[in-house]
Formats: C-alpha cells, structure tokens, sequence
C-alpha cells in the first residue's frame, strides 16, 4: 500500500535563493511527524508544495501514490494553514459550511461533518457567533477544524498553536491526539518543542532548505549528543564570571550565570567536579543536572545565531 | 516634534503609491479630461448638427437655407452622411425626424410649405408660417442655440421680407400710407431684391459670403420646437442620468466585489481554497458570477426607486433594461476582476479603481453627457464601456428603439466582459502556484 506522503529529493527555488535543496521525507500511515526548523528554514514551503500550491523545481511528492496537486491528492489532504483563514464576518457554522462545500461535500454529508467539527473544536454552542467574534484560541480550533471536514487521511498543520493561550493549546493537543488515535497521518510543523516532544512520533529538522537530520525523539538525541549529559553549576553572587578559568581549566564553559559541564559517565565525573570546586573553595550555591532534550538538539544542530 | 510628525508624513507619503496616485495622479487625470471637455473651444461651442428640410422650394427659403449653412455655428445637413456607394438621398420631414428620434442628429429644422410668402412675424406670430424644429431633449443646449441662429440668419438673409413685413405693420398701425410714400417704399424695395440677388449670383460665383451681407432691420421668425424623443414621457432626463450614475457605481462595486480575492490572499483563505476542490479558474467565474448578480441587483434597485420616484418608465422597457442591466453588470465584473488581480493590496485596488473609474466615467459620459464634449472626446469616450452602456440604456428608456437595435452594445460589453475576465485569470496565475 502506498504512504500517505512520499517526498523524494525536493528542490525549490525562489530567484537564486534555494528555499528547499533536495528534501526527502516519508510519513507512514497513522503517525505524526514534527517538522521543526528555525523561521526561513522551509517549513511552510515544504507543506505548500505537498498541497500543491508551489510549482516544484525538481523532485517528487506522492501522497498516498497520486502526485501532489492532483484532485485525488487534494481529497486526501486536509491543509491547516498557519494563518487564521476563515471569513470574519460569517459564523462559525457558516464557515465550516462553505469550506466544507469547497471540499466537494453537500447535502446531509455537509451537515453531519459541520456538526462533528464544531463538537471536535469545542466550538457547537458559538456555532452560529461570527468568527470576527471568537478569542485567538477559538479561530485557532475552528481554522484546524475547516481543514477537517472531508475527512482527510493525511494532516497538514502549519504552526497550529501560534499565539493562544495554554488552555487553548491543551486543547488543541488534545485535538491532536484524537486524530492519531482515528489513525490519521500528520505533518506538525511548530517552534515549540515541548509540542513536538509531546505529539509527534518523529521529528524532522530542517535547515536551510535540507533535512539535517530526523528520527524518533531519543534518536536524535542519541546521535546528537551520544549519551552525554549536561551538570549546571550556580554560584553566591549569582554571576559565573570569576569561575570561568576554573570551568575551562576542567572541560566547562560558562553559559549565562552558570557554568556547564557535559559528562558522559555521570557518578564519577561529578564527584570528580564537586571535589575540585571544595578543594578551591569555590562557592557553589545549587546545582543541576540535565539530560540533552529536543530543544538542545535543535539548538545543537542549527545553532544559536538569530536568522530573521 | 512638529517637524518631525511632518516628515513623518512625508516618509510614509513617498512609499504609499496608493496614496500618491490618489494625491497627484487622479487630480492631473481630471483636470486633463475636464480642461478637455470645457477648455478646448477655441472658438466657442462646436458646430450643431441640424438636418434642414426646405418643403418651401421658394427663393426666400433658399436663401435661409444658404444662409443657415453659411452658419458657422451650425453644420447643416440636407441629407443623411453618405455611404459609399450609396447616394445621398435628402431628408423629408419622417426622415428627419426619424434621424432625430435615433440620435443622429440633436436637431431638424422643417421649413414649412408657404415659408416664403410671410417668412417674418412682427408682433402676434398667429398669421406667419412657422418653422419646425424638431428636438431631442436629452440635448437641451443645442435646439436653443439653433433657434437663435435662425433667428441671426434670418436678419442676415431676408432683409426684403424683414423690411416687407415691417412697412405691412407700419401700413396697419400708422392708418394708411400715402401714394408717394407707397410708391417710394416699391421702389426701395426692388432694389433691395434686386441687391440680394446680384448677391446671390455672387455667392454662388464664389464671391463673399451671406454673413457679410448687410444686416437690415430686425424681427423673429415664429418657430415651433418639438421635443420628438422625450415628448411622450413622464419625467425624460431622468432615465439618462440613472444610467449614467448607475453604470458609475457598478464600477466601483464590482472593484470592491473582485477585491475579495485579494482579502482571501491575504488571509491564507485563498491558499485553503485552492488547496481545496476549488480550481482558479472556478474560483474566477463564481466571483465573476458574484459582482454581476450583485451589479444587475444594483441596478434593479436604483431603476426601481427611479420609477417610484422619478417617473422612469421601468415597467414598459423591462425586456430591453434586463438586456442592458445584465450585459453591463457582467462588463463591470469583469473589469472589476481584471483591476483586483492586477493588484497586490486592498490599497492599491482601491487607488487605482478610483482612477481607472473616474476616468472612464468622466470619459464615458456619466458625468458629463457626451453630446457636450468636443467630437475628439466623444470618439474616445467609445474606448469606455460607460459610453456603450449608457447608450444602450439610452436606446431603451429615451429613444424607445426595439431591443434588437440593442445588438452593438449588446455584442461590445459581452466582449469587453470575456477580455476582463481573460486578463484577470492570466493575471491570477501568480496566486496559483509560486
């Protein structure tokens, strides 16, 4: 049987400027991939040409064995962009009405999918209230919500929780996790990644227009970091200035008030530090103990320079 | 600060093309078109249009006709413009008025049988033979000054019949002539006559002018006007201005209708649309489909509340105001798409419909009657589908013509609204794919 999405060696170019240089990608049926990246990565042009809305320079997309753009691909995706698309001035009920007609769906269909989506998005008792009308959190559930009705088999969503609230995004994690529970496949796109950590099955990083690197959470941890871990010191006086020779002298680096070790073989090594830093009569006021998690591969893998 | 709330200003000026358009280009646009309309005549109005239709035949009407054609501020007409191959056959009194009621010409002048035995009128016009003058009132200036033209040609023209009339009424009014004073005034008379006519041969030889005649004496040549296109109706004008304002307004609804879109992409509506069953070419054709319904409503209303209120005869022309309010309402849907995807934001479409409308009103004869602009202008004016529509509009409420001398405008907006619309999906290819 063919994957709900095939992305094979995808090339994108705006101007001279490549936005996408042979990404491959696949989603096997019923999982939810996380595509992480920092903003200009490709993020958004990568899901723009699965749904077809950007012509390829080269390469292929299939979904579910037909070519991206085709009508049988676009009956299969249900696309959630990153922007509140909706009509402002038509309620709720409305919306979902007319998107739900754009998707070829009419008569009792229509009906029952507007119901089950406005109970899905926890939106049935503002039904008939103009969007224009409704919290950031509520368009958010109803914009996931329009993208629903047909009954995709595979989701495409664009940074869904952008600028809501922790309750809404609760809710919209929720959400999600139903779709995967129905066996839909997803393709999250998100800066967010206690999100990512938390829904996708596997994460995809891409950089500069490429895949740097994908896999299940522990995976790229793995391959990132090994099976090293990370001792945080902090210091009276609050500031890790007057220790940084010291750190250095003993594998460390100083990182904002704090100074940081990695350590491979926990017991020993922190023993090791704790001993030097009595011997010298270094002040230690606490101390941590962390092990790498997405957020540090991300940063690890794309560093920590600003892009836009 | 106050300085720099100024430049402020300014800074945002200079990158705000909407608002610089707004600011210099449509003001320029306008003035041009205006300054040509009112500001080309050198010389004044431009010559009026009038058929002359001489059913006297007698010296003395001939020579009013020579002299209304030596007119400068008249260019007459005996018989419909020729064809090629075909020769001019002269307008009789149906005929004239016939090219009249089709809008031909503004005006006809019938001159009567009998004209030449008592051309002028002093005092009571009751026992002169009146002169026709067949008008339509959608022009209002132009019968005006063709009256008092004649008025000037008479004088200029027949100064024997001017003089004649004038010693009759001294004659009545005085008690009686003496013999001596009769025979005087005989002898002065033939040889006035016998003036005119060796200026006539003269004119005819190509020697000066009438209006270089002397003038002699005055009086008025009792005339008839007759509103031949709007005398049966209720309130005439107002369906002219309807169509006008109307066609107008359309335009500008239509922009804002075909504006959607540019909402849509902005929203990221148009990316799920499209991502959608929904193709561009679908997407165009109901918002096409959109804007003229919403037009033909427009219109519907605004004709309606005229025959409410104005007396526009509605009701008797629905077949040809259906014909007319459907093809313009899709003509203005399509240019109102073809504007919308020429654009990037609301800003811009806004800007720029503002001018593109302005200018194709003021052009197209929904400000200003086209009849009052100089020829030049009137012939650009036909580059506007204003102008055909409101000539439609015109052949149905005003001239009262069958619907299937509608064809030409019909055949022109449905023309012009396929071209908008094929200049708007070329144009909406860059929202299909980037």
């Amino acid at each position: 049987m063919s994957l709900p999405l095939r992305i094979d060696s995808l090339a994108k170019s705006y101007g001279a400027r490549p936005a996408l240089a042979g990404v491959s990608l696949e989603v096997s049926e019923g999982e939810i991939l996380g595509l992480l990246g920092p903003n200009g990565a490709g993020k958004t042009t990568l899901i723009r040409c699965v749904v077809g809305r950007v012509a390829l320079d080269s390469g292929s997309i299939s979904v579910f064995g037909d070519p991206a753009g085709s009508p049988a691909a676009r009956t299969r995706i249900g696309y959630i962009p990153q922007e509140i698309a909706l009509y402002g001035r038509l309620t709720a009920a409305e919306n979902l009405g007319v998107f739900g007609r754009y998707a070829g769906l009419a008569g009792e269909a229509l009906e029952d999918a507007v119901r089950s989506c406005l109970n899905w998005s926890g939106l049935a008792d503002r039904s008939k209230e103009p969007v224009m009308t409704f919290s950031g959190g509520m368009k958010r559930r109803l914009n996931m919500a329009a993208g629903l009705l047909h009954r995709p088999r595979l989701i495409l969503l664009d940074e869904p929780t952008t600028g809501v609230d922790p309750q809404s995004r609760q809710r919209i994690y929720a959400m999600v996790e139903q779709l995967r529970a129905e066996g839909v496949s997803v393709v999250y796109t998100t800066h967010y990644m206690e999100e990512a950590e938390r829904l996708c099955d596997r994460v995809a990083i891409i950089d500069n227009g490429k895949i740097i690197a994908s896999g299940t959470h522990a995976d790229l941890v793995r391959s990132t970091f090994g099976s090293r871990c990370e001792l945080a010191l902090h210091f009276d006086g609050d500031s890790a200035a007057p220790y940084a020779e010291w750190a250095t002298a003993r594998g460390g680096r100083t990182s904002g008030d704090a100074v940081l070790f990695s350590v491979t073989d926990p017991a020993p090594e922190i023993a090791r530090i704790l001993e030097a830093a009595r011997a010298e009569s270094i002040p230690i006021r606490d101390l941590s103990f962390k092990t790498p998690n997405l957020e540090s591969v991300f940063l690890q893998l794309t560093g920590r320079g600003l892009r836009e | 600060m106050i300085l720099s709330i100024i430049r402020t200003g300014f800074m945002n000026l200079r990158r705000d093309r909407g608002a610089l358009t707004l600011s210099f280009i449509v003001p320029i646009a306008f003035f041009s078109i205006f300054a040509g309309i009112f500001g080309s005549r050198k010389g004044g109005t431009d010559a009026i249009q009038v058929a002359v239709v001489d059913l006297d035949q007698s010296p003395v009407s001939r020579r009013f006709v020579e002299a209304l054609r030596a007119e400068g501020g008249l260019r007459v007409q005996t018989g419909p413009e020729q064809t090629k191959g075909a020769p001019s056959r002269p307008y009789d009194a149906s005929s004239a008025e016939a090219a009249v009621r089709a809008g031909s010409l503004p005006v006809a002048v019938i001159v009567p049988k009998g004209f030449g035995d008592a051309p002028i009128a002093f005092g009571p016009a009751a026992g002169a033979t009146k002169l026709q003058i067949l008008n339509d009132s959608s022009d209002p200036i132009a019968p005006q000054v063709v009256y008092g033209l004649i008025q000037k040609s008479a004088m200029l023209s027949m100064p024997d019949a001017m003089a004649a009339e004038g010693m009759k009424y001294l004659d009545s009014a005085s008690g009686g002539l003496t013999p001596d004073q009769r025979a005087r005034i005989d002898h002065s008379m033939a040889d006035l006559r016998a003036r005119l006519e060796a200026e006539q041969k003269a004119r005819a030889a190509g020697g000066a002018p009438a209006a270089s005649a002397t003038p002699l004496g005055g009086g008025l040549i009792p005339a008839e006007m007759r509103d031949v296109v709007g005398e049966n109706k209720k309130n005439p004008l107002v369906a002219f201005y309807a169509a006008g304002i109307g066609v107008m307004f359309l335009l500008f609804s239509a922009s804002a209708a075909g504006g959607a879109i540019l909402d849509e992409s902005e929203s990221g509506t148009l990316d799920r649309i499209l991502s959608s069953r929904v193709t561009m070419t679908k997407l165009l054709l109901g918002k096409l489909g959109y804007a003229a319904l919403l037009g033909f409503t427009q219109l519907t209303v605004m004709f309606l509340w005229g025959a409410l209120a104005f007396q526009v005869e509605l009701f008797r022309h629905l077949g040809g105001f259906f014909i007319m309010a459907s093809v313009t309402s899709l003509a203005s849907a399509g240019l109102g798409l073809a504007l919308a995807s020429a654009c990037k934001t609301r800003a811009q479409l806004s800007s720029l419909t503002t001018l593109v409308v302005l200018v194709m009103s003021a052009l197209g004869g929904s400000m200003v009657p086209r009849f009052m602009m100089p020829e030049m202008l009137q012939k650009i004016g036909f580059l506007t589908f204003n102008a055909w529509a409101i000539d439609g509009f015109t052949k149905v409420f005003w001239r009262e013509e069958p619907i299937t001398h509608l064809w030409p405008q019909v055949l022109v907006l449905l023309s012009a609204a396929a071209l908008f619309f094929a200049i708007a999906r070329r144009l909406a290819r860059r929202w299909e794919t980037a």
